[in-house]
């Protein structure tokens, strides 16, 4: 297997008494899809926010690219080309796809805003990610459904050449044919080569487009293999008790004495 | 990364049923496609400033039915000089309307400025520059205080704003002193609302602005062509265009007849205050448009939050705003003290911040913030600016006038809220 992308060895994390994240190792591997799976309060969305910068870590190691380096803020993880698309989009509806895409990286010629450049460059990274739904770059973000809104995040995180793109729920408030768009759109980011990591708690969209799957069980990862090598009941078994035959944590940690 | 082959709908012939456009569509087909565009967004509740100029067409035709001198040309130049203040002040709310944030204290901080001024120029012989810039420091000040106080500390900015409505009243009082008033008499700044433009400078004024709008809409629409962007119809810029000449140069050419009643000492020529309002407009219309600042703004009202995460300093765009806001209110303030000659310690408080937020929000500005124009600040200036001067001239008790301007800014406020609700509902 190629060497990963982003790599986090042995990260530890608590939060005053809660140690929230045990000894976690997690791999992002270039033109893969990742799915990290689990249950509410598994660790999944403070893993994504250690990566992303927001929170720092206790202990453990993050390698990008085979280098160990040193990460302080969100500002170095997207300097890094580590791109995080959260559940909430943070879009502005009353600004047009356009807009969006470039907010707070705006385009200037001359001091003023270069329109032209930025319309250009969004329609192409749409183009390049074959979205076909959107009618108009120049509508606003109000305008457009769940999955289309799913759609220009996503192409907002790809517009930067980024290595690297988390999504946080993508399909989660969406319906089944805009579910359908949002998953072609991230099997095309892998197959672009970028690493994906999807973090979800369906298991359709999860074996459908997962390449590997994390399983994290209360702060410890269950199980980390390929999806191919894996049944839909084993991985609801990783998450829902940590273990699953010769898989998963061998000791039942919520009953292990600490 | 063909982006060519967008500019050809569906041209592969392989459509979905959903999606069935391919890449955008980046030709709007005519004028009248445009047209049904335009009908669709209004329908949608997002109307801009439509019902203000249907307004003020309705108010026009009221008014020149009910009294004979409204439609005189002295009339028609002396209300354009009472909306200055009042479109000034509105267009500076429009930075802190679209935080979705109020400034109650604006009119009593610009004629606090004004104050500045006139004590400078009047008890310490201070030059009129010096008194302008004196007074502009004093707007930039408040604005700085109200800004940190509303942005760092997270007071709401109706509460801090009242707060220094009050205070500034009090702040007045004490320098002008009970029942007296301040002289504002100074040649350059009194002539702002007293002296007209040169008949042939204005016209010509006129002919450059609308030269330069001409051709930067049109280079504007030829680098969108060339690079296959979206663009309006040709017609509909040639239209815009057209409307600009028409309503610029009429009413250049309207305020360049002779409006004296003495046939001795003609009146003739554009009001000077007309300039500093229509300079100011440009300044705001590029600033909010084409400045990054401006679309921080934007987004700032739109989604705080988002604007948070995509790096933009939110608190230093709303203190910021709050500065804009005072500061333009001090420009404001400069010019109804202009026009009244004196500024007494009632100045800038009852009616006139009303007045501008009404203007503000009957042209199209959304107190819910995100959402407004320059331009429209300037149309609801003109619609308040005449109901007053309407209803001056028909010689009604005072009364009605609060009455009638408290339910057109309730009106405005209800097209407001129902638009944003049909908005939400179309998705527009």
């Amino acid at each position: 297997m190629s060497q990963p992308l982003l790599e986090l060895r042995g990260i530890n994390k608590s939060f005053g008494v809660v140690h929230v994240l045990h000894d976690v190792d997690f791999a992002v591997y270039p033109g893969q899809v990742t799915a990290l799976v689990g249950d509410n309060g598994a660790g999944k969305s403070t893993l994504v926010k250690i990566i992303a910068g927001i929170y720092g870590r206790d202990t453990g190691d993050y390698y990008f690219d085979g280098q160990p380096v040193e990460v302080h803020g969100p500002r170095d993880v997207a300097a890094l080309g580590v791109e995080v698309v959260y559940q909430d989009l943070a879009l502005c509806d009353n600004l047009d796809i356009v807009q969006n895409m470039f907010l707070g990286r705006e385009q200037l010629r001359r001091g003023t805003l270069d329109e032209p450049d930025m319309e250009s460059r969004a329609r192409e990274t749409l183009t390049s990610l074959s979205v076909r739904t959107v009618n108009s770059v120049r509508q606003t973000v109000a305008s457009l459904s769940g999955g289309q809104r799913q759609t220009v995040a996503i192409a907002k995180a790809v517009l930067w050449n980024s290595k690297i793109v988390l999504l946080d729920e993508p399909t989660a408030a969406l319906g089944v044919a805009q579910t359908r768009q949002v998953l072609d759109l991230v099997r095309r980011l892998a197959d672009r080569g970028l690493g994906v990591v999807l973090i979800s708690h369906n298991m359709t969209d999860v074996f459908e487009v997962a390449d590997r799957i994390t399983a994290l069980y209360l702060g410890r990862v269950a199980a980390d293999v390929p999806a191919k090598d894996l049944t839909h009941g084993q991985v609801v078994e990783l998450i829902t008790a940590g273990r699953s035959g010769e898989l998963g944590i061998s000791e039942n940690p919520a009953t292990a004495s600490v | 990364m063909t982006v060519e082959t967008n500019d050809q709908p569906d041209a592969g012939g392989a459509t979905t049923a959903v999606s069935a456009f391919s890449g955008d569509a980046v030709h709007t087909v005519s004028l009248g496609g445009a047209f049904q565009a335009y009908v669709a967004r209004v329908r949608g509740g997002d109307m801009g400033s439509l019902p203000a100029i249907l307004g003020l067409v309705v108010l026009m035709i009221f008014f020149s039915f009910a009294s004979d001198t409204f439609t005189t040309n002295l009339n028609l130049a002396n209300l354009v000089t009472q909306a200055g203040p009042i479109c000034v002040l509105a267009l500076g709310l429009v930075p802190v309307l679209l935080l979705g944030e109020i400034d109650l204290s604006a009119g009593v901080a610009g004629s606090t400025g004004a104050m500045a001024a006139g004590l400078l120029m009047v008890d310490h012989g201070q030059s009129w520059p010096v008194a302008t810039v004196g007074a502009l420091v004093v707007g930039i000040v408040i604005g700085l205080v109200i800004g940190l106080l509303v942005a760092r500390l997270g007071i709401p900015s109706f509460v801090v704003t009242l707060a220094f409505f009050l205070g500034l009243q009090g702040v007045m009082l004490k320098f002008i002193g009970q029942g007296g008033s301040v002289r504002f008499s100074d040649q350059p700044l009194r002539d702002l609302a007293i002296k007209n433009l040169d008949p042939v400078v204005g016209l010509v004024g006129a002919a450059v602005i609308v030269a330069a709008f001409a051709l930067l809409s049109l280079r504007t629409y030829r680098t969108q062509v060339t690079q296959g962007l979206q663009h309006p119809p040709l017609s509909l810029v040639l239209l815009r265009i057209g409307v600009m000449a028409v309503v610029l140069l009429g009413l250049v050419l309207f305020m360049n007849q002779n409006r004296s009643r003495n046939p001795n000492f003609p009146i003739e020529g554009v009001p000077r205050m007309l300039i500093v309002v229509m300079a100011l407009l440009i300044l705001w219309t590029f600033i909010l448009t084409r400045t990054r600042y401006g679309r921080h703004l934007y987004a700032v009202g739109g989604n705080a939050e988002a604007a948070r995460r995509a790096g933009i300093n939110v608190t230093r765009i709303r203190t910021s705003a709050f500065i804009a806001c005072t500061t333009m209110a001090v420009i404001s303030g400069l010019l109804l003290a202009a026009n009244t000659g004196k500024i007494s310690p009632g100045s800038g408080g009852g009616n006139t911040l009303l007045y501008a937020v009404g203007a503000a929000v009957i042209g199209g500005t959304s107190l819910f913030g995100g959402k407004g124009r320059a331009i429209d600040a300037i149309v609801g200036g003109l619609v308040i600016a005449t109901i007053t001067n309407g209803l001056g001239l028909l010689n009604q008790a005072s009364w009605i006038n609060s009455v009638v301007t408290g339910g057109v800014l309730l009106l405005a406020a209800s097209v407001d809220a129902i638009s944003r609700r049909r908005r939400s509902a179309a998705g527009v």
